[in-house]
């Protein structure tokens, strides 16, 4: 009996010690689950950005359901990542919508910077009393400029189907 | 002597090459207006360099544009300027687009006037800068800008240079013509391409059907003494007109995928942009103009003419004899791998080799009834001609795994269409694989753009960070100044400051 | 030198533990969804098992016997596989974080995976040497995997297939697995036991 109780410790030991020796530092699939978020940091996921997101999501303190603009196929993607079922987008947070450019209305906007401020990738260009512009390009359509405009200046304008961004459609399946 | 590497792959299809095979080419007359669509090969913007009323000459740059890739727009007769318009222009989206409007005025008055050079005097680097003047891009349909493929520094160790002269698509029949009638401007603008690329190896691909342009070449180069040049026939297999096909066939060497055909040593040009090389080096002409197919059963008098790049093609069809009874669709480019145009107004590009009118007898409506389950069949795969396995990339594709797709080289297909036709449950595979290619751009533009904003957001947080330090900082040392006012004791904020 | 091989034919193919004794159907429902973890599972699976079933004949032959302690022989081999997942655990979480989130709760799961402990208890009735113990799990686990990884690369196609909606998901999983069970079948009577 004494030989079996050694040998349970001796087995203890060397776990301890592995436990020691591969110690993990940092969390290396936050990384992995930020690059497949949208990174609009938008916020409607109730995190300050997408990389809280991506760790409150590694942590197991959020759902992988709650980003609209990833949309079903960002959630579908990160099921696949961490092996779980895929579930339909959290409606509380926010619908899927087709992602959108902010554009000022130049004529009426009056230089408040508030936009500024608020943009979460310095995509408005501008200073204190002279008018501000969006950078398209830059544009993440994260809606977060709209809210603060005291002039309500800013519109949400659909992206405008071009040569440049034309989808070849897919064909239609009879399907079950 | 000459070995040929047999092609994998690839259909024995109906040519209906002599409807418009016989007729030798004749010029277009000038249409009304002239329409340029100002987007590039890759659907960037092309910059107007002149203005709305402005009356511009024959041969006049009128637009260009910039980057390693930019090419430039000549007026293809004289007339005014008119409102740049927001109208259809040849791309399978079917989709609008500006376009600078011509309304020649019939005088058809040269603009400035290139002296003819002799070519032997000139230096590589001469020759590229004149062909990039003429505005040539390769005239078999990629439009990718000649003076690019033929730059020294862009041009590694090229030891061939391989004129495209196989027409493997059914119906189209202007590089054939062009063979047969100008074989010896053909050979000259060959020797041009030579001198650029400073190498002497030549070889010419044309097809084992096209006996005549086989001939005429032959006889040219035996009666000018070129005699570097060879002239090698290809089966009659669709798609050996493909790049890299060819060049497979011709050398045996294999074009890597991804990789362009100088990674093997070589540089292909089409019969249409060695003639275009030729008007540019030896006449002095700038590119304005290409033959182009009518054909179809659908038309009344099928031929190939030289056409003004910007004629619409209502007028080149209306010089054609007009429409021939109900029409099931308009094809620009081949039938394979053309795609169709919802009307007429479009303007012909230096991309277009030829316009398909085609019946109800020649196109068969694809209706959706007809579609059936793939049953694993294989015969997609034996007539691919690139290797790869359709089905398989058909299946990951439908479902929606386009990523997958990747793996299985969707990148290499060349839409060739072969897998398209040989299919028995009637899948549109092609439709299938150029959904997936859009997806995966998308997705890459998407990957691009969201790794510029988490840059752009953790920019903005380090420098939120930093700003509120320095405000911080700022507060403190104004509280320290105080003290020191109060006090007068010098050494207290010297030390406070080191701390923090 | 046969009766090795004979013990690898009759592990992998004739006595599959999963698709003719049915033991581990856990993991291979659970963590067949995708290739790469399913290769990751086979990997750590073939490890554990391999490792264990060593382990558990050394302690068997050594501790056991000579004490006659055998009445305690399932606890203790519980005890030792215990502990091999556990340092199984500890390095993959350090090697391959996303094995490591894949796996899940199915890599502790090995303890209780009734083919691991399946394995070192038949070795003992089989009265196995110490060679034949380490081939007989290292042969399961083989099977093991390849049973696993093939199913989960038709999973994976299954899963781009239009199936019928009442078929969807785990039931044509299932349906699947019942297949292969049959097709695994075809292998009796190749090996005895």
């Amino acid at each position: 009996m004494l030989w079996i109780c050694l040998l349970f410790a001796f087995l203890g030991v060397i776990l301890g010690y592995a436990a020691f020796r591969f110690k993990v530092e940092g969390d290396p699939l936050v990384v992995e689950i930020e690059a497949l978020l949208p990174q609009t940091q938008c916020g409607q996921c109730g995190f300050p950005g997408c990389k809280p997101y991506a760790e409150a999501i590694a942590q197991g303190n959020a759902d992988i359901n709650q980003c609209p603009p990833g949309g079903e196929v960002g959630v579908k993607a990160l099921a696949d990542l961490l092996g779980l079922d895929a579930k339909p987008l959290d409606e509380s947070f926010g619908i899927e919508k087709e992602k959108k450019v902010a554009v000022i209305v130049e004529v009426d906007c009056i230089g408040c910077t508030l936009c500024i401020q608020a943009c979460p990738v310095d995509a408005i260009l501008g200073a204190a009393k002279y008018m501000h512009t969006v950078i398209a390009s830059e544009c993440t359509g994260c809606d977060l400029c709209v809210e603060p405009c005291p002039v309500d200046c800013i519109v949400m304008t659909a992206i405008n189907p071009s040569v440049l961004n034309w989808q070849w459609p897919e064909p239609i399946q009879n399907r079950h | 002597m000459f070995k040929r590497w047999n092609l994998k792959g690839g259909l024995d299809l109906e040519g209906h090459k002599d409807l418009s095979r016989q007729y030798s080419i004749i010029n277009a007359a000038i249409p009304d207006q002239l329409i340029y669509p100002l987007v590039d090969r890759s659907g960037n913007a092309m910059t107007v360099l002149v203005k709305t009323g402005d009356r511009v000459l024959k041969g006049q740059v009128i637009a260009g544009s910039k980057g390693v890739q930019g090419t430039l727009l000549h007026a293809a007769s004289s007339g005014l300027v008119k409102e740049n318009e927001w109208r259809m222009i040849a791309h399978p989206s079917g989709l609008k687009s500006w376009c600078l409007i011509i309304a020649t005025d019939g005088l058809d008055e040269p603009g400035p006037v290139y002296e003819p050079v002799d070519y032997t005097q000139l230096s590589a680097a001469d020759i590229c800068e004149k062909v990039h003047q003429a505005g040539i891009v390769g005239l078999g349909g990629a439009s990718f800008p000649t003076a690019v493929k033929i730059t020294p520094n862009n041009v590694r160790a090229v030891d061939t240079l391989i004129i495209n002269g196989a027409e493997c698509e059914p119906y189209i029949t202007c590089d054939d013509r062009l063979m047969q009638q100008y074989p010896s401007e053909i050979l000259l603008g060959i020797q041009v391409l030579l001198r650029a690329l400073a190498i002497e190896s030549c070889v010419i691909g044309i097809e084992e059907d096209m006996p005549e342009a086989i001939e005429a070449i032959q006889q040219a180069i035996e009666c000018s003494g070129f005699k570097q040049i060879q002239v090698k026939v290809v089966p009659a297999v669709y798609p050996v007109g493909g790049e890299r096909q060819l060049i497979y066939l011709l050398t045996g060497r294999e074009t890597p995928s991804q990789g362009l055909p100088v990674d093997v040593g070589v540089v292909c040009q089409n019969v249409g942009t060695v003639m275009a090389v030729y008007q540019a080096i030896v006449k002095g002409q700038v590119l304005i103009e290409r033959v182009v197919t009518v054909t179809g059963l659908g038309i009344k008098k099928p031929q190939n003419r030289w056409v003004r790049i910007g004629t619409p093609i209502k007028d080149l069809v209306s010089q054609c004899g007009g429409y021939n009874g109900p029409i099931e669709r308009l094809i620009m480019g081949g039938l394979m791998m053309g795609f169709s145009l919802p009307d007429d107004g479009v303007g012909i590009t230096k991309a277009t080799n030829c316009i398909l009118v085609a019946t109800s007898k020649e196109v068969t409506k694809s209706s959706e009834a007809e579609i059936q389950p793939c049953i694993r069949c294989g015969e997609c795969a034996s007539a691919c001609p690139v290797n790869l396995l359709p089905q398989q990339i058909y299946w990951h594709s439908q479902g929606g795994a386009h990523q997958k797709c990747q793996s299985f080289g969707l990148f290499d297909c060349i839409e060739c269409g072969c897998c398209d036709v040989v299919c028995p449950s009637h899948i549109p595979l092609v439709q299938y694989f150029r959904a997936s290619k859009s997806k995966l751009f998308l997705k890459r533009r998407e990957d691009e753009a969201a790794t510029l904003a988490k840059q752009r957001f953790e920019n903005r947080d380090t420098r939120k960070v930093q700003e509120k330090v320095e405000r911080e900082q700022r507060i403190r040392l104004k509280k320290l100044a105080l003290v020191k006012l109060q006090k007068g004791r010098p050494s207290a904020p010297a030390k406070m400051q080191d701390k923090s | 030198m046969q009766e090795y091989l004979l013990i690898l034919v009759s592990t992998i193919l004739v006595n599959n533990f999963v698709l003719v004794k049915f033991l581990g159907l856990c993991p291979f429902m659970g963590v067949s969804r995708k290739l790469e973890t399913a290769m990751g599972m086979g990997l750590a699976t073939t490890f554990v098992l391999t490792l264990s079933s060593v382990c558990s004949y050394t302690v068997n032959r050594y501790l056991l016997l000579p004490l006659e302690l055998e009445y305690l022989r399932t606890i203790v081999f519980i005890v030792v596989i215990a502990f091999v997942v556990q340092f199984t655990e500890v390095v993959v979480h350090k090697t391959s974080p996303i094995l490591y989130q894949a796996l899940g709760i199915f890599l502790p799961l090995i303890t209780t995976n009734c083919a691991v402990l399946g394995v070192a208890l038949l070795n003992v009735q089989a009265q196995n040497g110490f060679l034949q113990s380490a081939l007989y799990g290292f042969g399961a686990a083989i099977g093991f995997s390849m049973v696993l990884v093939s199913f989960a690369a038709l999973r994976e196609r299954i899963e781009l297939a239009d199936v019928p909606l009442p078929f969807k998901g785990n039931a044509i999983a299932l349906v699947t697995a019942g297949l292969m069970s049959m097709a695994f079948m075809g292998f009796s009577g190749w090996v005895e036991g």
